[in-house]
């Protein structure tokens, strides 16, 4: 599970309110190459919730990211700062771990890099 | 890539050994699953260098039909662990990046508008009734762009409430004769009804 992946799933537990982000709980953090594309970087990164991603990359293992999302205008031309937002939000995978509702403390275990996010017959 | 490329590579894929009836596990062949994306693809500019989800995507057909097209990030979505393990096997065999998530549909989790197509071959509903509805509400509010889906011909005047129907043809699928649609989530075009179109598929 990429941190792209993480951005998005929240807890759905019956009578969370505010299910995300997710914490994780990381067993094994494994990294994999992929090409970078900058197109695609600049118009994802109106989409990211930066607060979530910053955290979980440094839970990851990953603390190259500023804390605070930088200004637009950074994308177009620090390709270093590129490079690091390709990095972590592309290239490190949780493979084996957990995801933790935020407000409920329940984990979501993860293996082979897949989330199960079932929920029990009572969290519906 | 071309079609034919596509449509034999998606063949090689490993399908369901024991397909589960009560979840109406059944594969997307690859000349309907190739001829989607493509359609996705080079009508709509709907896949390449974006993020797509593969609502129900069993042994992972479609989402990696939209990796070989060139989709950015895909997203895979099953309720079975055993699909979804068939799934990631087939997208390592394919060298694809794709990222999978167990979960019940009617219970996703999901924030933003961070994925930019859905695609996807729901359950009919022949077992639970309503379940293509129930995937179809949920692809509508993930998707900032548009929905693919199938659905059975039989079901599209009955079900549906849309607007706007087209004569299009259809194509066989096994033995259930199904039309592609395509829905566009109705924030991202500021009209107030969600648009769905049937699609040929040549």
């Amino acid at each position: 599970m990429r941190l792209l992946t993480h951005n998005i799933l929240s807890s759905n537990i019956k009578g969370v309110t505010n299910g995300f982000p997710l914490g994780i709980e990381v067993e094994k953090v494994v990294e994999k190459q992929v090409e970078i594309n900058h197109d695609f970087l600049r118009n994802i990164f109106p989409k990211i919730d930066w607060k979530a991603f910053s955290d979980a990359s440094k839970i990851m293992g990953y603390v190259e990211l500023p804390e605070e999302a930088p200004e637009p205008s950074v994308l177009d031309s620090d390709l270093d700062f590129l490079r690091k937002f390709h990095h972590a939000l592309l290239e490190l995978h949780l493979e084996e771990g957990a995801l933790v509702c935020p407000q409920t403390g329940r984990k979501f275990p993860v293996n082979k890099g897949i989330p199960n996010m079932l929920l029990h017959e009572d969290e519906v | 890539m071309k079609l034919k490329q596509l449509e034999c590579l998606l063949g090689h894929l490993q399908q369901f050994s024991n397909p589960k009836v009560e979840l109406e596990q059944y594969p997307t062949g690859p000349h309907i699953a190739s001829r989607l994306l493509y359609t996705a693809e080079n009508s709509f500019d709907d896949i390449s260098n974006k993020v797509v989800a593969d609502f129900g995507c069993g042994c992972g057909t479609l989402g990696a039909a939209a990796a070989l097209l060139g989709a950015e990030q895909v997203i895979g979505i099953d309720i079975d662990s055993q699909s979804l393990g068939i799934a990631s096997m087939n997208a390592e065999n394919l060298e694809l990046d794709i990222d999978f998530v167990q979960c019940d549909i009617s219970n996703l989790g999901w924030r933003g508008q961070i994925v930019d197509t859905v695609v996807m071959n729901p359950p009919f509903g022949t077992r639970k009734k309503g379940a293509d509805i129930d995937f179809l509400f949920v692809a509508l509010k993930v998707a900032s762009e548009a929905v693919y889906s199938l659905h059975k011909t039989s079901t599209r005047d009955l079900r549906f409430d849309v607007p706007q129907l087209y004569k299009f043809h259809k194509k066989k699928e096994v033995d259930i004769a199904v039309d592609l649609w395509r829905f566009v989530p109705k924030r991202s075009r500021g009209e107030n009804i969600n648009v769905g179109v049937r699609c040929p598929l040549d």
